[in-house]
């Protein structure tokens, strides 16, 4: 394999703690290396920035609700696609690209890792036919436990080997990669025309609560020491007066101690906070309750967060919360698809257009930023958009330019229609907190690949790590124009997978070597769990067993992160 | 004002995609620039030049600019797309997508336009004297915003699904149209002078559709609310109301509920005719039935040819069981 080195440029590595030194970063092998040899070549990034390649903590970008978003929007594609190129394929849409423009946006703006963050084991197939079409990046799924029948049942009756036998096996059927959690106990009470609005609702039929849901799959977590944490998305998502429910989900994690063998420091992620950090009663008296959600996380280190940022544009909602997409169309009477999940969940999916003159849409956009920059820790706080639920994931530039200035966001501010209005209910005004770009290299690489357990391989330039690396032509001491952070970060300079130069000046010049992470948590499925999965499949699927599991063939790259217990 | 005469030298053998013929892409170029401009062909990209002769320049703007389109156009897509200003004269017919999404300005075809005429179109005057085919002013495929605002103009007859998902404006159909008009709309006005063919405002939640003619079946969620006054033309005329779509969610303003609104002119003969479902006659008399026999003597003739003939005749709508017995009849 060729070597490269990247000579003087301005590098930001929290992993080896380097905060802007000119540095030179060598990469050898498809590894970061100490040093190489004179035949490397050499890439000159005087004057630019050097930062490993940025992990994506979550994302919807493959699966069944995602394609069927694609099928239902043809209107997110009109006059976005670009024919095909040198090296890449005819590629379009906006919200939601097709696959291929979701490999190549990601891998110019410098990111090459993606976690997709819903899969529901039932589709698992179709997540990996999806993830294995789009190319560059790695990528892994979470497959969704929040209201799967089986973990009700063995919750409900404190049978926890039991637990963490099933979601052994279900990871390695779904080449699943973590715990996620929807709406816990919600999405299946949608089953029933209900919905679990606090932590204390019970499901019906099931009698379990969501706080017992969470702890249960906690607890189990932590038991089986998987590398990334439970990643929840609690109840009551996107209502006014959320935010105590959100820290009722929290406070289930309070003083629990992360165990695993993968630096992992945290044991609950709480996934698109802005959507849960809301008070009021309605949408008159809406406002920010991101100081309340702020302070519980700057107290609370065993947890991190994702942002889940409002862009202002229109985009399409598509979550495993059926409950909340069928409150959201009868708010904005858009088209609405629908789809309950069999044992394992439900989803849907509602265009919206998040615009900057309606108040709601703007108090929303302010609380996303506040998070971020009320939040202490860059570590444990991350840049997302739930793309692409808040906004395309292609918005991420203009996230990091709003997060580094403050000129940029009080403008904004001033410019909404209701300004007044939305000042009054949110706390961004009185915010004048720009982020470095040593916190955005926190932010977008070192912390999320550690939230994940992936620590020793991405989100860093320690030699031995993968060489994921990214150069953008920005120096942050000449700034001139906020709009150059976004210009920058849209396109990088150049990008590295693995070692492969996969992106130069802005345009994609290799397709990479794509690999699935998933985790094989290798706990033997005990005699019990095996009956109970072919009684199930026997009288509830409408699946045979055998055309469940997701055979090798869907995974032809994979990258197994084994658990030893 | 300046004026660019395009004319059609070369028919394309497949449909030519020219959403580059508007004032905007013309303002400021002269006759050899505006002739470089792209045009697509399938997979291939041509100029303008290749199938269009120039002649004139545009002018320092868009509202400067008038195009005069003349030749055999008929396989022209996309003339006048997203235009915000200025004039486009169309002198035959052209194909989809004319004066789709157009904002501003004026065009003018003297003849016919096919689907997807100024879907999605938010403002200025689109003119035809032909007939419009399926989708005028309606919105793009999947799409929730359909004409906005503007007005639409057609002399002539328009096709199904007209004004899908309107939301705002104004369209003005002289003949007749076919089903499904105003689906889903949310506002705007929409006039036609002829008979609608059925399904009128189904799942509209807003909005005001006259129709001067016949509607052939009203739609059994709509509900008679009485006369009404309403102004049409500029004069005041009374109108049978009905109001619905009584199966879809509808706003209120001062305490009422708002519906989508249909108007049939009391006086006219057809807004009777209207409000009940019209029952075709089902029977021939004796002597019609001898008609049939000689047309019919010596030949096997279909069901289908049989009851085409009967309808036509007699404007009698026979079932085809009927028929095929009468033709057992006839053999005996």
């Amino acid at each position: 394999m060729s070597e490269y080195i990247i000579k003087n440029g301005k590098v930001y590595d929290p992993k080896t703690g380097i905060k802007g030194d000119i540095s030179d970063v060598c990469i050898k092998n498809g590894k970061i290396a100490e040093k190489v040899s004179s035949k490397a070549k050499i890439i000159d990034a005087k004057g630019k920035t050097v930062m490993a390649g940025a992990v994506e903590v979550h994302a919807h970008v493959a699966g069944p609700k995602v394609n069927e978003g694609r099928n239902f929007r043809p209107e997110d594609k009109l006059f976005t696609y670009q024919p095909t190129g040198k090296n890449t394929r005819m590629a379009g849409g906006f919200s939601i690209p097709t696959t291929f423009k979701t490999g190549y946006e990601y891998a110019k703006m410098g990111y090459t890792t993606v976690m997709e963050a819903a899969m529901p084991p039932l589709y698992a197939r179709h997540v990996h036919e999806e993830i294995k079409d789009t190319p560059i990046i790695d990528e892994g799924a979470f497959p969704v436990f929040g209201n799967n029948w089986f973990v009700f049942e063995y919750l409900k009756n404190d049978e926890m080997d039991n637990v963490c036998a099933y979601i052994s096996w279900l990871l390695r059927a779904t080449r699943g990669y973590a715990i996620k959690i929807v709406n816990p106990g919600g999405s299946e009470a949608w089953g029933w025309g209900e919905n679990c609005a606090t932590v204390n609702d019970p499901v019906p039929y099931f009698d379990i609560t969501p706080a017992e849901i969470v702890k249960g799959l906690l607890t189990a977590n932590e038991k089986m020491g998987l590398p990334h944490s439970i990643h929840i998305h609690s109840n009551n998502l996107g209502n006014p007066g959320n935010f105590e429910t959100t820290l009722d989900t929290l406070k289930i994690a309070e003083g629990v101690r992360p165990d695993n063998k993968f630096g992992r420091e945290q044991v609950l992620h709480h996934t698109h906070v802005q959507f849960h950090s809301y008070k009021g009663d309605n949408w008159a008296n809406f406002e920010s309750g991101s100081k309340e959600i702020a302070d519980y996380f700057n107290k609370n280190k065993n947890m991190t967060m994702d942002l889940g940022c409002v862009t202002l544009d229109e985009t399409t909602t598509m979550t495993a919360d059926g409950p909340f997409e069928h409150h959201l169309t009868s708010l904005n009477h858009l088209k609405w698809a629908n789809v309950d999940v069999e044992l394992e969940t439900s989803s849907g999916i509602v265009p919206y257009v998040y615009d900057p003159n309606i108040k709601v849409c703007a108090i929303q956009w302010c609380i996303g930023l506040e998070l971020g920059l009320l939040a202490k820790d860059p570590m444990r706080t991350f840049i997302t958009t739930d793309h692409p639920n808040a906004g395309p994931f292609t918005r991420y530039p203009r996230i990091m330019k709003w997060l580094m200035s403050d000129k940029t966001r009080q403008n904004m501010l001033k410019g909404f229609k209701n300004s007044d209005k939305v000042i009054a209910a949110t706390n961004l005004a009185s915010i004048d907190r720009e982020l470095t770009m040593y916190e955005i290299a926190q932010m977008t690489r070192a912390g999320p690949a550690r939230s994940l357990g992936l620590y020793n391989i991405f989100g860093g330039l320690a030699p031995g790590m993968d060489a994921d690396v990214a150069v953008f032509n920005i120096d942050e001491d000449r700034i001139e124009d906020p709009e150059d952070i976004e210009k920058a970060f849209s396109a990088a300079d150049c990008v590295f997978k693995s070692g492969t130069m996969v992106v130069e000046n802005g345009e994609v010049i290799s397709n990479g070597n794509k690999r699935t992470l998933w985790v094989d948590a290798k706990i033997p499925m005990n005699q019990q769990v095996k009956r109970d999965v072919q009684m199930k499949f026997l009288k509830f699927y409408s699946m045979n067993l055998n055309n469940y599991e997701v055979s090798n063939h869907y995974v032809p790259n994979p990258y197994v992160i084994e658990v030893d217990n | 004002m300046d004026i660019v005469k395009l004319t059609l030298t070369k028919v394309p053998g497949l449909f030519l995609e020219a959403e580059n013929i508007t004032p905007d892409h013309f303002a400021g170029k002269n006759a050899q620039q505006i002739g470089e401009l792209h045009v697509h062909l399938g997979n291939q990209t041509a100029k303008i030049s290749d199938y269009f002769s120039v002649e004139g320049k545009g002018g320092a703007t868009a509202a400067d600019t008038r195009i005069i389109v003349s030749g055999p156009t008929d396989k022209v897509k996309y003339i006048g797309m997203k235009m915000t200003a200025g004039e486009i004269e169309i002198q035959g017919n052209t194909d989809m997508y004319t004066a789709a999404w157009m904002a501003g300005g004026k065009i003018h075809v003297k003849g016919n336009v096919d689907s997807f005429c100024a879907i999605g179109m938010t403002g200025g005057e689109f003119i035809v004297d032909g007939n419009a085919k399926n989708y005028l002013g309606a919105s793009y495929r999947g799409d929730w915003r359909g004409m906005q605002g503007g007005k639409i103009i057609v002399k002539g007859n328009a096709g199904s699904d007209t004004a899908t998902f309107m939301n705002g404006g104004t369209i003005d159909i002289g003949g007749n149209v076919d089903v499904h008009l105003g689906t889903h709309a949310e506002g705007g006005k929409i006039i036609v002078r002829g008979d609608a063919k059925g399904r009128v405002g189904g799942q509209m939640v807003k909005g005001d559709i006259f129709v001067l003619g016949q509607v052939e079946r009203m739609m059994p969620t709509y509900i008679y609310k009485g006369e009404e006054e309403a102004e049409l033309d500029g004069k005041k005329q009374l109108f049978k109301v009905w109001i619905g779509d009584m199966g879809e969610r509808h706003g209120k303003r001062k305490g009422e509920i708002i519906y989508g609104k249909i108007y049939i002119p009391s006086d006219g003969a057809e807004g009777i005719a209207a409000a009940t479902h019209v029952e075709k006659k089902k029977k021939l008399t004796e002597k019609q039935l001898d008609k049939v026999k000689e047309v019919f003597k010596d030949q096997e003739p279909t069901v289908q040819q049989v009851r085409t003939y009967i309808f036509d005749s007699f404007d009698v709508d026979m079932k085809p069981m009927q028929v095929s017995r009468l033709i057992e009849g006839l053999k005996r």
